[in-house]
This record gives C-alpha cells, sequence and structure tokens, in this order.
C-alpha cells in the first residue's frame, strides 16, 4: 500500500464530560485533525465514519460545513474506526481523492454495556440466565490461557498497573492515577480471575485521522506517517467469541485477532519482530496478553517472562500501550481504534513527550478485538 | 442420533423425578460439524442443510469463570431467593462442541477439567459434576 500517509491525527478528550455529546467530540477531534494536518474543512475531498451508540458521522457536516462530500457511514463495533480508516485508504489508493477522513466517536453511560440476547441472534434465555456479560468472556478465555500456558496472576495486575502508570503520563488520558499492582489485584473480582480494576470501562471520546495521497503529502509539505497497511477481518470457523452459545469444532479457538494481523504484516512486508512501538487491545489485562502472541510478537507463554523483565513497557523491547491504552483511555467503542492510530503517529513522530519511546521507533502496530469476532490492525512507518 | 423426544430423567430427589431434555443441535448433512443451537447455516462449509440432532449430555469442563455480581435487570431474572455468584463456562461435549453452560458447583476450583452431567436445558444448558448428580 504505498502511496498512503497519515498527514493528520486528532483526538478530543477521553474520560466523562457531561456536557458534551458523542458528536461534538467527533467534531472537536476532526478539527484537532485539520489543524495537525494544516488542513480546513473543505480541503477534505471524502469521509468515513462513526459510532456504535451517538449518532451518524454524516450529521457532523452540520457542525463542518456543508461542502457536499460523499461521507459514508460505518457501523462496525470496535473494528468502526479500522473500517473507516480502510475505506478512506481504498479511496486514496483509487484515485477518487487526495485527501480523506476517518472518524470515530462514542458517549456510553456508565457501567457495563447491557445488550439485548436478540440482537445477537440468541435467545431471550440466554439474558434471564445473566449471560449476556461481556465480562464473562474475557475472564474464561484468559482463565484458560493461564492454566494452559503458565500466566500468573501478578502477570495480570502488572498489565493493568503499567497502562495505569503510562496513564497518569498521557494528558489525554481519562485515569491519570497510577495504581500499584497490589492495589489491582486487591480489587472487587468482577469474574475471576480478573477484577474491577483489571477492566476497561465503556467510555467517551472521539478520534479523527486524516489520509493522503503521497502526491498530495507532498505537495501540502505535510508531516507525513506512512501507512504501511490496514486490515480488518471477520472471525474465522472455530473461533471462541463474546456472547457465543457454543465453540465449534475442536482444538484450539481460532483467532480473528491472528487473522488481521497476519494479513496487515503480510502487506506491509514486514515481520512482528520490526515492530517498535504497538498498541493492542486490552478490554482486559488478558487481552493485552494473549493479544502479544495472537499478533505475532511472542509465542504462547512467554508474556510471563516477557511482562516480568519490562518488555512491554515504555523503554523495554516492545512498548504496548504506551498512553494507557483501553483500560487508561476507557473504551469509547467508534473511537479507539483511531485513538490507537493517533497514539502510534505521535511515537514515530517522536512528539509523545513524557511518554515517548526513546531510540526514534520507526515502525508501530495498531490492533483493535471486538464482538461479535472482529478484528483491525494497521502498520505504520515513520517517515524522516 | 435421532431427534425423538427424551424420556430421560434425572432424580431431583425427594422421589420427584425431573425429566431434563437433551440439548437440541443440529449436525451439517455435508461435513458433519455440529451446531449450537441448531444452526441455519452451517459455519465451516456454508451448507444449507442441517439435520437437527440431540447432544449428549455428558461433558468436561473446558473453561470457566465465576460470575460475582448480579448482570443488569432487565434481562437479568435474579432467583427469588437474590443473586448469588454463580459459575459459568464452556463444556466440551464429545459430539465436537463446546457449549456454554451455567456450573452448579459449591466449589469453582474443582470444575477444572471436572465432568459434568446435563441438568437442565431452559433456559440456558446448566450442568452439575457427575458425581454429585448420580449421587
Amino acid at each position: 500500500m504505498s502511496g498512503v500517509s497519515i498527514i493528520g491525527a486528532g483526538l478530543s478528550k477521553f474520560g466523562r464530560q457531561p456536557d458534551l455529546t458523542g458528536r461534538q467530540m467527533a467534531v472537536q477531534a476532526i478539527h484537532a485533525a485539520l489543524d495537525d494536518a494544516g488542513l480546513r474543512w473543505p480541503d477534505v475531498q471524502v469521509a468515513f465514519g462513526g459510532s456504535d451508540g451517538s449518532g451518524l458521522a454524516d450529521t457532523l457536516v452540520a457542525d463542518l460545513g456543508l461542502t457536499g462530500i460523499p461521507f459514508t457511514n460505518v457501523k462496525n463495533g470496535c473494528a468502526t474506526g479500522g473500517s473507516a480508516l480502510v475505506a478512506a485508504v481504498n479511496a486514496i489508493r483509487s484515485g477518487a481523492a487526495d485527501i480523506a477522513l476517518a472518524v470515530g466517536f462514542d458517549k456510553h453511560p456508565r457501567g457495563a454495556f447491557d445488550p439485548r440476547p436478540e440482537d445477537w441472534g440468541l435467545p431471550a434465555g440466554y439474558g434471564e440466565a445473566g449471560l449476556m456479560v461481556t465480562t464473562q468472556f474475557f475472564a474464561i478465555k484468559i482463565a484458560r490461557y493461564m492454566r494452559q500456558y503458565g500466566i500468573s496472576e501478578r502477570t495480570l495486575a502488572k498489565v493493568a498497573a503499567k497502562s495505569y502508570r503510562n496513564g497518569a503520563i498521557s494528558p489525554n488520558a481519562w485515569r491519570r492515577e497510577a495504581l500499584t499492582e497490589e492495589a489491582v489485584a486487591a480489587a472487587t473480582m468482577v469474574n475471576d480471575p480478573l477484577t474491577q480494576y483489571m477492566f476497561c470501562s465503556p467510555g467517551e471520546g472521539g478520534a479523527a485521522i486524516i489520509v493522503a495521497s503521497q502526491a498530495a503529502a507532498e505537495r501540502l509539505g505535510a508531516r507525513q506517517v506512512r501507512l504501511l497497511s490496514v486490515a480488518t477481518r471477520t472471525r474465522g470457523f472455530g473461533s471462541f467469541e463474546v456472547f457465543a452459545p457454543s465453540i465449534q469444532g475442536s482444538g484450539t479457538p481460532t483467532s480473528v485477532s491472528s487473522d488481521a494481523a497476519r494479513a496487515a504484516f503480510e502487506a506491509a512486508g514486514v515481520s512482528p519482530v520490526d515492530i517498535d512501538v504497538a498498541q493492542l487491545q486490552d478490554t482486559e489485562a488478558g487481552a493485552e496478553i494473549m493479544h502479544l502472541a495472537e499478533c505475532g510478537f511472542c509465542e504462547h507463554g512467554e508474556q510471563e517472562a516477557w511482562i516480568a523483565s519490562g518488555a512491554t513497557e515504555i523503554g523495554g523491547r516492545l512498548p504496548v500501550n504506551t498512553d494507557g491504552g483501553c483500560i487508561a483511555n476507557g473504551e469509547p467503542i467508534g473511537a479507539s481504534g483511531l485513538r490507537q492510530v493517533h497514539e502510534i503517529v505521535t511515537q514515530l513522530r517522536g512528539e509523545a513527550g513524557e511518554r515517548q519511546v526513546p531510540g526514534s521507533p520507526r515502525l508501530g502496530f495498531t490492533h483493535v478485538y471486538g464482538a461479535p469476532g472482529v478484528s483491525a490492525c494497521t502498520v505504520l512507518e515513520a517517515v524522516r | 442420533m435421532s431427534v425423538e423426544t427424551s424420556t430421560d430423567e434425572h432424580s431431583g430427589g425427594a422421589g420427584e423425578p425431573r425429566p431434563v431434555r437433551p440439548l437440541r443441535g443440529s449436525r451439517c448433512a455435508s461435513c458433519a460439524n455440529v451446531a449450537f443451537p441448531a444452526a441455519v447455516g452451517c459455519q465451516r462449509c456454508g451448507s444449507g442443510e442441517v439435520i437437527p440432532v440431540d447432544l449428549s449430555r455428558d461433558g468436561v469442563v473446558w473453561a470457566h469463570t465465576v460470575q460475582r455480581f448480579a448482570p443488569k435487570s432487565p434481562p437479568y431474572v435474579p432467583p427469588a431467593e437474590g443473586f448469588v455468584p454463580f459459575a459459568v463456562g464452556y463444556v466440551e461435549l464429545p459430539d465436537g462442541i463446546r457449549v456454554e453452560a451455567i456450573l452448579d458447583c459449591d466449589d469453582p476450583d474443582r470444575l477444572v477439567g471436572a465432568p459434568v452431567t446435563l441438568v437442565a436445558s431452559e433456559p440456558v444448558p446448566r450442568f452439575a459434576l457427575t458425581e454429585e448428580v448420580a449421587r
């Protein structure tokens, strides 16, 4: 995918903002991305975006300016941002546009998500019986994984403590108070082995990314980050997902994250070992651990030693979730994937301040995973 | 495997037999993949021809957790005596499928790899330790 660059990235504030709607956060993020790119809204030729539950992205033109451009709504769960980015990139690659926007936003109420079984193709009995609870899935998956590969509860606490520590030095994060491993481990048990502080919370925020053809980026004198690849996938046969009434087939469940990561690495022509900084979906601490292996960064079970050695810390061999990830930023479903891209862009430009990964990172990777079995991954390269 | 209505019964104690209908799934006529609930189309091969089957009553716990907090009501309907934490997980059946189920057990640590038996199929599958069901 040579020839497509990110020339602007912007975020709204993340975390509770009682006076703002999700749409307003999206507009803030878009203006931040435009400012970052040195552009104005009329320069954008095509746009894609969405939220999971906070409104339609194409209505944002009322607040941005009625320039008449095509603006397509995307609703793809946790892959909303990734799918919007794929569409924006394809618009550039096809020659339909030189400058395209991807935007994602959400504003979720307090507390856990409360999905209706009928919307997931399940009998109402699953709700009555108390099985429509997203956190159960993550706990069941990591509980088996820990037994299978020797991952300790201490490692779960270490991952969450890193998120809060990184959040504390990320000016835009929601959770900015460092928590010790002990505090994380001693918090209320939600679903064994996961405590309250090991989970991200449904949150609020907007994120926007502006991509351009190489010709346009050079004409504008833009500060580019090369988008080497972006890939989205839905689950393959035999996968294990949120709200699955069964896991079909036998043997180890397949992973949509592995499928999407492999596709992104192949398209980029690089390997996981080449990556200098990564964003991995951390719905809870165990997810970050499992996604390290599912995305190809280590073998299953190696995470215990990796994390004990500080490999995923800022300054480690593969810094992961340097902005505190979903655990510190919360999970506004539509926005998270593009928040990840924003963080990698910031790191590759060397502008991450106190949380900057040392040594001028060259290659970055982002990964989201969500229900009902979707994943979106990107590989980004610094341009110096 | 037939689809006839099961007449198997588990003794619920006090001499009141409690019939437990087996879990009703499906098997793909083309690739034999087993699904639960019964499939409309086969997830493995895409065939639309699936045959109803009753699933085995006995399996082994594949993985589990404990639901420590009361899920949101609605849709959750807590028991009359109030919410108590319960185990939930997946039971691996010899049919070649793992089924999500509530797991009856006083000590969740005993569930790891434990043989379990179906004790209810509505509103969702429910299994209990085989040694306790047989007692």
